[in-house]
């Protein structure tokens, strides 16, 4: 089994990025998500940047791939998308179909992001005829469903792509045109003085009870709970897993990083960090909510 | 431009059409469509009533098959299409991949319009869906700028839709899993947002009510207060130490306003949301956009929205109060 370390999906400054990947390289992990996948208005690093720290780490010996924005409204953005897809070098997780689509025009082949919507076995075929070659499910697929859906495609004839499920880090839940960081500080998406940067791991959200609940990140909205997986690795390994994603989270990344490959390289059952992901046992998302697994 | 209002039920289903709709958009009381809630949608016989109803009037009815079958259950929605084609439904509006291309392979002639929840917002995706399974129009999501909608129609290769009036999703329809993660019920895939048998209303001594989804605290109002159903995108929060609506005000959109620009940027149909709607919220919006739309062809260039319009609008608005929502670029 190996080891992704997936998309930072929060606005860091530039300085604190490029330390956060030099730091990777060196890491035990074989693959890396590179670029930004929620706002296009986050332009720490350029698209060449991106780039020139894609080359660095793929010469560290790691595989690359460029993972574009989920959401996509301007043309502008989708000209960037066209450009990023076009570096004739590196692989795109495609984030939306607008992705899938000019990947398809161009016959490369994509990794499936967890904001495309596939739900069984015959979307997903249709997708690997269109060539998805790995697939990162999306965080409503628990382990039932994720079984249900090799059952199918097995039944089908049909094989699965690589499977790369969401290990480590905060899920992302949905995402809007409206910027929710900017709507916390009373300014408009336009002025938003790039107020994510001053939260690293995101802008907490509670219930007026106190209890943590959400974590808003811009146009994105996550659960609050830092999700582990960890623990349930005997039921990944059943289900032919192939890729752990662990999403960079602010603090700890390099200690999570080394648990999950001891974990990975070790046969018992590491010991949980972070929260119960309830989708993976077919409940609420929420840890806090979850009865029993 | 088409007027294409939603359906909930038989009674419905006729008041719109009698008040000027184009076409309903309609749903099999399962959960292969979006609005699946108890006591709302048809059963077959119903569906075939409401079919001919429409039909002896010259309009249409869509069929919406719009959430995400998983593996086990693509079967069921693979059977709601052939139901649809069989009641001779003039459209499907569904949004997975695998329902879309059945469709295109069982019932060739039955017209697929990709849904809003297909999460479609760009030329690139809607060439997707265009060409992999043939669709014949496209439902935008609630996040595009006007100035957005008018190019996207410029450059899509199929017909646009858009809404133009009900409760406004603020996340990219087909993309939030805000409800599940509290409940894990997906609206994606079981077709309801808020299940109704997750949430629990009470009341204080003092009149305050509290509401609750799945035990979770959504909202607190006090006595006089209006209370909206309890959706997590709606709800007010504590965010760096303020209370408020931290992601959307429960609010409705209403694009009257930019009828004249919708028209002229070609744009073929508009949408009224609000299955789970009553008769006389589908009589009096439909009425309402009926005029509008008639009063626009008659004289496009003297064209204003009239205050009896709006009135009437806000009156059936979500907490009595519109929005442009993201056609206008300062709610973003």
């Amino acid at each position: 089994m190996r080891l992704s370390l997936g998309p930072l999906q929060y606005f860091w400054p530039r300085d604190r990025v490029l330390e956060f990947y030099r730091a990777a390289a060196s890491w035990p992990l074989e693959v890396i998500y590179l670029g930004e996948t929620v706002c296009s208005k986050r332009r720490e690093l350029t698209a060449r940047d991106w780039l020139a720290l894609a080359a660095e780490l793929a010469d560290a010996g790691r595989e690359v791939v460029l993972s574009s924005l989920a959401l996509i409204e301007a043309e502008s953005e989708l000209a960037a998308l066209e450009r990023l897809i076009d570096n004739g070098r590196f692989r795109i997780e495609a984030n939306d179909l607008s992705a899938v689509q000019l990947c398809r025009e161009r016959r490369l082949p994509f990794v499936g992001g967890p904001s495309l919507n596939i739900y069984n076995h015959r979307a997903l075929a249709l997708l690997m005829e269109d060539g998805l070659f790995r697939w990162v499910p999306g965080v409503e697929q628990g382990r039932e469903l994720l079984g249900e859906l090799r059952t199918e495609m097995a039944a089908a004839g049909g094989r699965m792509p690589e499977l790369e499920v969401i290990a480590w880090g905060r899920l992302p839940l949905s995402w809007s045109a409206r910027c929710f960081t900017a709507r916390a500080f009373d300014v408009g998406k336009d002025d938003c003085g790039f107020r994510c940067i001053e939260h690293p791991d995101g802008l907490p959200l509670a219930t007026r009870e106190g209890q943590p609940l959400l974590v808003i990140n811009g146009v994105q909205v996550q659960g609050h709970a830092v999700c582990d997986l960890g623990p349930e690795l005997p039921e990944l390994r059943g289900l032919g897993v192939d890729l752990l994603r662990l999403y960079p989270q602010a603090e700890r990344m390099a200690e999570i990083v080394q648990h999950f490959r001891a974990a990975v390289d070790g046969t018992g059952t590491p010991e949980r960090l972070g929260a119960v992901n309830g989708y993976w046992h077919g409940q609420a998302g929420d840890a806090a909510l979850v009865t029993s697994t | 431009m088409q007027l294409v209002c939603p359906a909930g039920n038989l009674p419905a289903l006729k008041a719109a059409i009698d008040h000027g709709a184009d076409a309903v958009y309609a749903g099999f009381r399962d959960q292969t469509n979006a609005r699946a809630f108890p006591g709302l949608n048809f059963d077959e016989s119903e569906l075939r009533q409401g079919v001919g109803y429409a039909h002896q009037r010259g309009r249409k009815v869509y069929i919406a098959l719009n959430t995400y079958p998983d593996a086990a259950r693509l079967v069921a929605w693979q059977s709601a299409v052939n139901r649809a084609a069989e009641l001779g439904a003039d459209a499907i509006i569904a949004a997975e991949l695998a329902v879309l291309e059945y469709a295109a392979r069982a019932h060739p002639g039955l017209p697929r319009h990709l849904s809003v929840q297909g999460s479609a917002t760009t030329a690139a995706a809607l060439r997707y869906y265009y060409e992999r399974c043939g669709i014949a129009r496209a439902v935008l999501p609630r996040v595009l700028s006007i100035q957005q909608v008018e190019r996207l129609a410029a450059t899509a290769p199929v017909p646009i839709e858009v809404f133009a009036f009900g409760s406004l999703c603020i996340m990219v329809e087909g993309r939030c899993q805000l409800s599940s993660y509290l409940t894990g019920a997906s609206p994606n895939r079981h077709g309801v947002c808020s299940p109704a048998r997750f949430v629990r209303w009470e009341e204080g001594p003092d009149g305050a009510r509290t509401v609750r989804l799945n035990g979770v605290l959504i909202d607190r109002f006090d006595p006089e207060e209006p209370a909206g159903y309890p959706t997590v995108c709606k709800g007010r929060f504590d965010v760096n130490g303020e209370i408020f609506h931290a992601l959307e005000e429960p609010t409705s959109l209403n694009t009257l306003e930019l009828l004249p620009r919708l028209a002229s940027a070609g744009v073929a149909a508009i949408k009224i949301e609000g299955r789970q709607r009553g008769v006389a919220y589908v009589t009096a919006v439909t009425g309402t956009w009926r005029q509008a739309l008639d009063r626009l062809a008659a004289d496009p260039a003297g064209w204003q929205p009239l205050p009896a319009w709006q009135r009437t609008l806000a009156a059936h608005a979500e907490g009595h109060q519109t929005t442009l929502g993201p056609y206008h670029r300062a709610w973003h």
